[in-house]
């Protein structure tokens, strides 16, 4: 007998249609619309063509924000990936202390964004804070708000003190779903704990190692509140990533046009990188699956 | 329905219209005639649609980059896009 098909089941799906429809759809219309035209408020418009495009496309500081957010996403990622994974391999397996170093590590994760960006602003201040206190006290002339090289180090080592637990726990995670049977077998090959790693450990936890790089990339490329409640994006610009200079452009210069086209290119950008990691992916999962 | 909070303007709305053309089209031949998936160049399994959306997504790149790089008029970009659609169809 054949197959009946039925795709009835689809209407169901509607109500997730229309709130997506709200929340990201029509907005994103609005941009578009936004970035052909030109206001001075009082909601009246001009067209403008594609001048915001070729300004965006073309502005130096629009190129600046993106190698300084291509860079820092890079830093974070070559720290807290090798760093997560050393972590969940050093992690008890199971037991008392392993319910104890879960906890632990999820501890930075519940904390607000805002929140980590006030207790890192304040734990480098020289003045109130230990570790800007400590700097100083071994002679370094340590100053996040005037020196550039400072302001990155705050900044990296604060996203790579909230957020490397997430891929130690993911890391550990795809450790513990290994089966004992693997490990018994490299025993008996007498094979080194670097072999174990390389050819057992690393292979079966591809996949989460995939969904910590994709998380972790979109979410340091889209990082705002953090860098802002430290350093404000400063000193100069030297910490304005994409979205803290998109909304100095649109909210504190009121540029609706270019903050649209600027935010369209955002976007694009964006989607571009979900789409690749979204396809390995899913081949991913096919060629495990075979 | 005022949607004058929108900003609309005709050539947008032209674009958003073919948008929502081409997803129609699409939903309609994914129904009239189901297709299994294939792998391309790209060696990823591609269904229609997927193709259509590597064509949306790369149109748009295109046109970026011909409007930051060439300073010729931005008609001709669409017709790289076109090209670029049917390698796709195509190809991948």
């Amino acid at each position: 007998m054949d197959k009946v098909q039925n795709n009835k089941a689809w209407f169901l799906v509607l109500p997730v249609l229309v709130l997506v429809a709200f929340s990201a759809v029509i907005p994103l219309m609005t941009v578009v619309n936004y970035a052909v035209q030109d206001t001075f408020g009082n909601n009246v418009f001009f067209w403008h063509g594609l001048g915001w495009f070729e300004d965006v496309l073309t502005d130096s500081r629009v190129h600046g924000a993106l190698g300084r957010q291509l860079m820092f996403s890079g830093i974070i990622l070559a720290i807290q990936i090798p760093l997560g994974i050393a972590i969940a391999l050093c992690m008890p397996k199971r037991g008392f202390w392993a319910s104890v170093c879960l906890v632990l590590m999820a501890l930075p994760l519940l904390i607000p964004w805002n929140v980590v960006g006030t207790i890192w602003q304040i734990l480098g201040r020289t003045d109130i804070g230990l570790l800007g206190y400590v700097l100083s006290g071994l002679g370094i002339e340590w100053n996040y708000a005037r020196n550039a090289v400072h302001a990155w180090v705050i900044v990296v080592v604060m996203d790579v003190w909230h957020w490397t637990s997430l891929v130690a726990l993911l890391a550990y995670a795809g450790l513990q779903s290994i089966p004992q049977a693997y490990y018994q077998a490299a025993k008996i090959d007498q094979a080194s704990r670097w072999k174990v790693f390389r050819y057992i450990e690393l292979p079966k936890m591809q996949g989460v190692l995939l969904i910590a790089v994709l998380l972790r990339f979109m979410d340091s490329f889209m990082i705002y509140t953090e860098p802002f409640v430290v350093t404000g994006g400063g000193p100069g610009s030297a910490t304005s990533f994409l979205s803290i200079d998109l909304v100095k452009m649109a909210l504190g210069q009121f540029d609706l046009g270019p903050a649209a086209a600027f935010s369209l290119m955002y976007f694009l950008v964006i989607l571009l990188v979900s789409w690749v990691f979204y396809t390995v992916m899913t081949n991913l999962d096919k060629q495990e699956g075979k | 329905m005022d949607l004058q909070w929108m900003a609309w303007t005709g050539p947008t709305a032209i674009f958003f219209v073919v948008i929502a053309c081409l997803l129609l089209i699409f939903t309609f031949l994914a129904i009239r005639s189901p297709e299994t998936p294939r792998v391309g160049v790209l060696r990823i399994e591609t269904t229609r649609g997927d193709r259509l959306f590597i064509t949306l997504l790369g149109s748009a790149f295109i046109n970026a980059g011909w409007l930051a790089m060439s300073g010729l008029p931005q008609w001709w970009a669409l017709g790289i896009c076109a090209l670029y659609a049917a390698a796709v169809f195509r190809w991948v």
